[in-house]
């Protein structure tokens, strides 16, 4: 098969689209999946803590 | 500064500048009288001048180890000074220009300041010289704090600062010799291009290792803004520098892309450029200082990790809006149309979470010229992003392209969104970075406020006037069907919004200049705060004195 540029186009219109589709199910399953809830609200609320030094050593 | 480094680290530092004084000495040797003999010397020079602060203090006493247990702030430190410095420089540039543009006899009949050398200059100085370190400083300050962890290194803060304005150093004076790509954001030519993707993977590897030494179990979202800025930064700079230069002894190099894919490859780039350089970087900036100065969480979590990827992928797409009407296949243009109409949506998620955070803070809004700062940058974002998507639908661009309409839209945003949250975030940073309790003068923070705000309002509708009535009188036709306007007649009736323009550049230009004073009386004489005064290593004090971390 040639790769010319009628069959870059076919695929960028055909499986362009079902991978963003993929992409953004998977973004909202993440988000909204809600064994995730804790960690995103710690995480916005942990940046507020005052105190001023790393956990390392 | 060095003396924060370990022996073996400054040798480390040492050894660095002798290769990087080396590659400058090749060039010089190459390049002769070319330009790049020119660049080879001022290489040489950068390696020699920074080669003596870390042979003066070679042999000072090692550090204490209890630095491991604070954060590394002295990068930073040196990232908001030298992005200032840039702020200035460029801007006062950007104003010169303008004043070009009204008065063409301000070039002085001289090359080096010819419109065409010193507008990429301008470009260049706040793009990358005030964006550019505000991004690295502040994205050094939050990865810190937002993981719990000091920076994963001591050498390469500095190697990815100092070398990134090495980079920058290295466009602008190639541009006043005349050197250039020719590709928008990407003037500089092939050997800066490679010093820089070198500079940009350690700054990758640097940012992944402090993300890796964490605490918090999960990554906050102003980090994956940082991150996608480096990355996709990095992909752009790669793709759209590749070129082969004329010899090793020549600056002038000619790109691997022609013709209609080379520009579609620069305009994804550019467009790009926009998106991850001049937009995720600064939103990662308001997710992390807008939530800091308010004193509130960010309204919806949630919400910005659907625009985060929302941003990510639609901004990919968007670059070809900026060939409507070209040789670039139609149902390319009609994808970049479409994406970036799209955009709108993730754009003013971003910007309705940020005013969201601020219901039931805006008396703080009101007194704060630090918060009020962010709060214009996000009205200024939301404008931007809606103005944007607008232009680039194919009708409405037929009538906004190649007019200053482009550059009010550019403007808006450069100026209303990355400059203004860069402030404010600089004024949110300053004292808490230098521990003092306050700004020098709030005072002041309050003129160059209103000095921003002014000079933004100014410059933009006077662009917005001049844009329509450009895009106007060059599709009037007469009633023979021959254009009513000739190109003299649309430049005549720009000269009163050109003059608006360089006063409103000038205002803004002076609040720039009033913050530089201003950080640098809280670093000279605001007294330590007490709170702070704790943790700081020269005094001598125990780190142990802090408070805990847990």
């Amino acid at each position: 098969m040639d790769l010319d540029h009628d069959t870059l186009v076919a695929f960028s219109k055909s499986w362009g689209l079902f991978y963003l589709i993929a992409l953004s199910i998977a973004v909202l399953i993440y988000t909204f999946l809600p064994s995730n809830r804790k960690r995103f609200d710690d995480a916005k609320k942990n940046i507020l803590d005052k105190d001023d030094t790393p956990w390392r050593r | 500064m060095i003396a924060q480094l370990t022996t073996s680290e400054r040798r480390q530092s040492a050894i660095i500048l002798l290769v990087l004084g080396m590659a400058g000495l090749a060039m010089a040797a190459l390049g002769r009288s070319d330009p790049l003999g020119v660049h080879g010397l001022l290489v040489i020079l950068f390696s020699v001048g920074l080669s003596y602060f870390v042979l003066s203090s070679f042999y000072e006493p090692e550090p204490e180890t209890d630095r491991l247990g604070l954060y590394y702030d002295d990068p930073i430190k040196v990232g908001i000074v030298l992005s200032m410095a840039w702020a200035v420089f460029g801007m006062f540039i950007g104003v010169w220009v303008a004043a070009q543009l009204a008065w063409p006899d301000l070039a002085f009949d001289a090359a080096w300041s010819s419109f065409g050398r010193l507008r990429p200059a301008h470009t260049t100085g706040v793009i990358f010289g005030f964006g550019g370190n505000a991004l690295i400083a502040t994205s050094f300050h939050v990865v810190q704090r937002t993981s719990r962890a000091r920076l994963a290194g001591q050498v390469s803060p500095w190697f990815v600062l100092l070398g990134f304005n090495l980079f920058c150093v290295l466009a602008v004076t190639g541009y006043f010799m005349g050197l250039t790509q020719s590709k928008e954001y990407a003037e500089p030519e092939w050997y800066a291009d490679l010093w820089l993707v070198i500079v940009w993977i350690t700054y990758f590897v640097l940012y992944l290792r402090t993300l890796a030494r964490r605490k918090e179990p999960h990554i906050y979202v102003a980090n994956w803004y940082y991150m996608a800025f480096i990355v996709v930064v990095a992909i752009l700079h790669i793709v759209n520098n590749v070129a082969v230069p004329v010899s090793l002894g020549h600056a002038k190099s000619y790109s691997v892309w022609a013709g209609v894919q080379d520009a579609m490859v620069q305009w994804w780039y550019g467009h790009n450029a926009v998106a991850f350089f001049l937009t995720a970087g600064f939103l990662a900036m308001l997710y992390y200082y807008l939530p800091i100065r308010a004193g509130r969480p960010i309204f919806s979590y949630r919400l910005s990790i659907l625009s985060f990827w929302g941003i990510t992928f639609f901004y990919m797409w968007a670059g070809s809006h900026h060939l409507h009407y070209t040789a670039l296949p139609h149902w390319v243009q009609n994808l970049g149309m479409t994406f970036s109409v799209m955009l709108l949506v993730p754009s003013w998620a971003s910007a309705g979470n940020a005013l969201l955070t601020l219901n039931g803070a805006w008396h703080k809004v009101r007194d704060d010229a630090t918060l009020r700062f962010i709060t214009v940058a996000v009205l200024f974002y939301g404008l931007s992003t809606f103005e944007g998507s607008f232009l680039a639908i194919r009708p409405v661009n037929s009538l906004s392209h190649y007019t200053d309409w482009t550059v009010g839209h550019v403007h808006a945003g450069a100026l209303g969104w990355v400059a203004l949250i860069t402030f404010g975030s600089f004024y949110t940073l300053v004292p808490t970075l230098w521990k003092r309790e306050r700004m020098y003068s709030a005072g002041l923070v309050e003129v160059h406020f209103w000095l921003a705000l002014a000079g933004t309002l100014v410059y933009v509708f006077a662009m917005w006037n001049s844009g329509i009535i450009q895009g106007l009188m060059w599709r009037t036709y007469t009633d023979d069907g021959t254009l009513a306007y000739s190109f003299i007649d649309s430049l005549l009736a720009m000269y009163p919004y050109y003059i608006a323009r360089a006063f409103g550049g000038l205002l803004f230009l002076l609040g720039a200049i009033v913050a530089c004073y201003n950080i640098w009386m809280t670093v000279r004489h605001v007294p330590l705060s007490a709170s702070r005064r704790a943790d700081i290593p020269i005094t001598g004090l125990p780190a142990g004195a802090a408070t805990p971390a847990e």
